[in-house]
């Protein structure tokens, strides 16, 4: 079991990290009150529940430490400073003023499954205390027409309030019919155009949502796109990774609450406090990398060591996403963990880019300053255009690199 | 006569989109269903031209919720045409996961997906915490255990939590729902106690999560497998982390016993009518694939937890063995290109998309005298089958092995049913309950092999193979049992490429439609002969199709067309449906 909040610190110490996790003091006291009213305006609107969280908790006894620890890991998650713990801990009190509506197209349900996983809130919390979950599929009682008219009835009366969250890529080809939903036959499409029309923000959750994951691999048979290639004119949050981990999805949440408006995003439209580094700044593995100590073949000593996973195909340095520091299942393990190299799954057309068990032809680690040193926005075109650079020369050049990483870029 | 004709699209609470469309006569009978998936991805065709190696990652995303079964049948297709043995600790390893997973689909399929079939949560409000207590100390007692959580305190709170839910008038995802129908026959004290173990297999199952991740790096979708062997090698060498396996398996086990296996004594009791008179049978036809393999021989070639077989018209005394060239997929009601008979090897998944038929008030019906699914028809010997839990325990008592037959046999000695209930949907949920209660049971005994093995200095994980001669030419298969059934992964390997790649999934045997003579699939079979107490209110159709535990990744959607308007619908035998 991982300590998140010693995870968070790691990546406000990382030399290699370039987000910015100082904006200065008039920023954060600027944003501090601007939260402040937003909460007392939650707090006296009506709850789509009257069940208090904190008092649950109160109630439970036990569970009030563990709960302020979570507070302040989330809040560093969420590349906030302390003084905000007070706050997102009033947040997620509120969390029961914004409803959520979920709804699944070209998916395989793996992010309703990871929702289920949640671990902080946990899924019981979160269902009947936390969040106003209206409509969502694969747990939800009501079936046929009374799940349409659940959405309805949801969107009707939440309209303009609600998140909506969408799992799944969208098939444009043969006029959006490869898939469909409801009696009418209404198609993925526009369904999701109709649901989007109405919502407060949208929020894509998996890869095949953001960037059409894998029905969108070559040769995108259906001709799947991910949402933000279609909603236009409302704010998009995309959580991509497959499955989303459910700490992000709780993280946006928490954000909205707590301010009225999206978190910051890269160019992506990531949250930049989840995606704003790289796998590989915060792996367990990396020293094995920066000593040049690799697994070269499943099974052999390196493997039984737990060296880098590099030559067997890891994408972490390719990859942004917090997944080093939350992992996964209650921070049990992560795939780096179990010996398997990360596969890229957040960042768009991974199964043709990222997903195989082979190095990078292209990768051009820039290993002098430690790492990449670059940002999602400047990093993919650097990357993909880099002259190829042999695996030993930067494996021995990183080792060098710590000594120096104060140097710069380039 | 006055048909009506049942739409509900979306079928809600399984993986996927599914439809199904059913005509029910006067009485309210079902006599005619289809049922159809409305959405299409093409996986087998991004599979196409891909590193053979890769194509567990990529097949695994087919469904996220029986997660990592495919992974394992993509790469086992892939060792079996290399012919590679893995070693033990990559077969214990995979077993485990795998039997996590089967004990965590079949939990969260019981009461996440399937008991608000049949317990109804408005009524469990009604009940008295006491005599709750008595009640449960009643069904667990008839498998000699302890009930799970039975208290006054806890089913009060309980009551409590929902109440204060409930009032608000916005039920969210409980929202809508057909409570209060006269299809829900269980108490106010029964319905408690399904409601409690409700939000405790909430927790269990995240809990069942982080099994997997233990020796699966993540849940869903986990990442450790790989073409000959495992990669968790830091994992297994370390006792802590199979400590901590175990620990949480007998949390599981605990479950099981205590709650699941007490919780489908008392649905199966307290709706043994439908299950006596057949019900939900379907088919009557079950094939096993065989799965989990227990010793070290190459694939297919060594023992099997569950054994694999064909049973025939419920016939127990006879089975037939499998022959997998004798699997065809047939496309004749199909959203693809062709007709004939193709075995996966040679399959084709080429769409071919004609829509919907006749649309009136903004409801679109099934062209069911033509195309009207994504799934494929597939037959064995040019017969239909159900696969599953139930078809698995049916081969295993027919074919005498000795661990299900006992399981099976006390689980009916107990609870003082017949052996004909389990041809009914009460039988195939209660099947699911005992296989998990046998899982539960061998997997502390992997356990304590791997712990074993590791402890005796065996750390291999992985088999090496030439890769590059090998994938020159050859093909196989991974055929094993998912938690919903056979599943079959078909690979032809050219050149180091995926040449040709078909998957045949337990939810294409059972969710398929009508084949090209007609006969209905497993689904559609099943639902024949059910009775709906109200039509606005197909209850019972849920029930039953919900039994299967849908897994659509290309979903099935049973529509029902708005509401009171479903009345005015004739409709002749088949299709042509005429407004009354």
């Amino acid at each position: 079991m991982i300590d998140s909040a010693e995870m968070v610190k790691k990546v406000f110490t990382q030399k290699s990290g370039r987000i910015e996790t100082n904006k200065g003091e008039a920023f954060y006291n600027t944003l501090f009150n601007q939260a402040k009213s937003r909460l007392k305006t939650l707090r006296a609107q009506e709850p789509l529940k009257e069940i208090d969280l904190i008092d649950i908790i109160d109630s439970e006894g036990i569970n009030r430490r563990d709960f302020m620890k979570w507070v302040s890991a989330t809040t560093a998650t969420l590349m906030l400073p302390p003084m905000f713990a007070p706050l997102v801990a009033e947040a997620t009190e509120l969390m029961n003023r914004v409803p959520v509506i979920w709804i699944e197209l070209q998916d395989c349900a793996g992010n309703s499954e990871a929702l289920l996983r949640s671990a902080a809130p946990t899924v019981d919390d979160l269902l009947f205390d936390v969040l106003s979950l209206e409509y969502q599929e694969t747990l939800q009682a009501a079936a046929g027409h009374d799940a349409d008219k659940q959405l309805e009835e949801a969107v009707e009366h939440f309209k303009g309030q609600y998140l909506l969250f969408v799992e799944g890529a969208i098939p444009m080809a043969n006029n959006g019919q490869f898939g469909t939903i409801g009696a009418s036959g209404e198609t993925f499409h526009d369904h999701l155009i109709r649901m989007a029309n109405d919502s407060a923000a949208v929020v894509a959750v998996g890869t095949c949502a953001t960037f059409g994951g894998i029905p969108a691999a070559a040769p995108n048979p259906t001709g799947a796109v991910g949402v933000m290639d279609l909603v236009k004119g409302k704010p998009i949050v995309n959580i991509p990774a497959c499955p989303a981990n459910p700490a992000n999805m709780v993280g946006v949440i928490l954000h909205y609450v707590l301010t009225g408006q999206i978190p910051e995003l890269d160019s992506l439209l990531r949250p930049k406090f989840a995606f704003g580094y790289r796998i590989h700044d915060n792996c367990e593995r990396r020293a094995h990398f920066d000593a040049g100590e690799f697994v070269e073949e499943w099974g052999d000593e390196g493997a039984k060591n737990n060296f880098c996973l590099y030559k067997v195909g890891c994408k972490g340095p390719m990859t942004f996403n917090n997944c080093s520091i939350v992992r996964y299942n209650e921070g049990t393990n992560w795939p780096i963990g179990v010996g398997r190299g990360c596969i890229g799954c957040s960042e768009p057309d991974f199964w043709d880019k990222y997903a195989y068990e082979r190095p990078m032809a292209d990768a051009n680690i820039k290993a002098p300053t430690g790492g990449v040193e670059k940002t999602v926005d400047e990093f993919g075109l650097g990357l993909l255009t880099a002259t190829t650079v042999g695996i030993g020369v930067h494996a021995i050049a990183s080792a060098v690199a710590g000594k120096k990483s104060d140097e710069g870029e380039e | 006569m006055a048909k009506k004709h049942l739409v509900i699209d979306p079928i809600t609470r399984i993986e996927g989109h599914l439809r199904v469309e059913a005509i029910i006569d006067e009485n309210n009978v079902v006599t005619d269903a289809y049922t159809s998936s409305t959405m299409f991805r093409g996986i087998e065709e991004i599979l196409k031209g891909r590193d053979p190696r890769d194509c567990g990652l990529l097949a695994m995303r087919i469904c996220g919720v029986c997660t990592g079964t495919h992974y394992q049948r993509s790469i086992e297709a892939v060792e079996h045409a290399f012919n590679v043995t893995i070693p033990k600790n990559a077969r214990l390893v995979r077993n485990l996961v795998q039997g996590a997973l089967y004990l965590h689909d079949h939990i969260v399929h019981f009461y996440h997906l399937h008991a608000l079939d049949w317990v109804d949560i408005t009524e469990a409000l009604k009940a008295d915490p006491k005599a709750t207590v008595k009640e449960a100390h009643k069904w667990a007692g008839l498998s000699g255990h302890q009930p799970w959580n039975a208290s006054e305190t806890v089913y009060a709170e309980v009551q409590q939590r929902v109440t204060r839910y409930v009032k608000q008038g916005r039920l969210g995802i409980f929202g809508n729902a057909y409570w209060g129908s006269k299809g829900f026959k269980l108490t106010p004290e029964q319905n408690l106690i399904g409601l409690s173990h409700y939000l405790d297999a909430l927790e269990v199952q995240r809990e069942l999560g982080k099994m997997m991740a233990i020796f699966g790096g993540k849940n869903p979708h986990p990442q450790s497998f790989v073409v000959g062997g495992v990669t968790c090698v830091q994992d297994i060498k370390n006792p802590a982390r199979i400590a901590e396996f175990k620990q949480l398996l007998k949390k599981a086990t605990k479950f099981c016993k205590e709650s699941y296996l007490p919780d489908v004594y008392m649905a199966g009791t307290m709706y043994a009518d439908e299950a006596l008179e057949g019900i939900g049978g379907g088919l009557g036809n079950f094939m096993a694939y065989g799965g989990f393999r227990t010793d070290d021989l190459p694939m297919y070639k060594g023992s099997m937890l569950f054994p694999s077989g064909i049973v025939k018209n419920k016939d127990l005394s006879k089975v037939f063995e499998i022959d997998q060239t004798k699997i065809t997929e047939d496309v004749t009601h199909s959203w693809y290109e062709g007709k004939t008979n193709l075995h996966p090897y040679d399959g084709e998944t080429k769409p071919n998309y004609t829509g919907f038929g006749k649309k009136e008030d903004n409801i679109a019906y099934l062209d069911t005298e033509n195309k009207y699914s994504w799934i494929k028809s597939p037959l064995y010997d040019d017969e239909r089958m159900e696969v599953g839990p139930l078809a698995r325990m049916i081969v295993g008592v027919a074919k005498g092995d000795e661990r299900i037959t006992k399981y099976v046999t006390r689980f009916l000695k107990q609870g003082n049913l017949p052996i004909k209930v389990l041809f009914s949907t009460v039988g195939r949920t209660a099947a699911r309950a005992i296989e998990s209660e046998i899982m539960a049971d061998i997997m502390m005994e992997w356990c304590d092999e791997l712990a074993s093995n590791t402890a005796n200095g065996d750390l291999s994980t992985w088999t090496e193979f030439d890769f590059d001669s090998l994938s020159a030419d050859a093909q196989g298969f991974g055929m094993e049992e998912a938690p919903r059934g056979g599943l079959g992964h078909w690979i032809k390997i050219k050149d180091g490429k995926v040449a040709n790649y078909q998957a045949v999934v337990p939810s294409t045997w059972n969710a398929a439609p009508r084949d090209y003579k007609g006969r209905l699939g497993a689904y559609e079979s099943s639902l024949i002969g059910t009775k709906v107490a109200n039509p606005d209110q197909p209850l019972e159709i849920l029930r039953t199709v919900h039994s299967f535990d849908p897994c659509i990744a290309c979903a099935v959607h049973i529509i029902d067309t708005n509401g009171k308007e479903l009345g005015v619908y004739k409709v002749d035998p088949i299709g042509g449906t005429s407004r009354a």
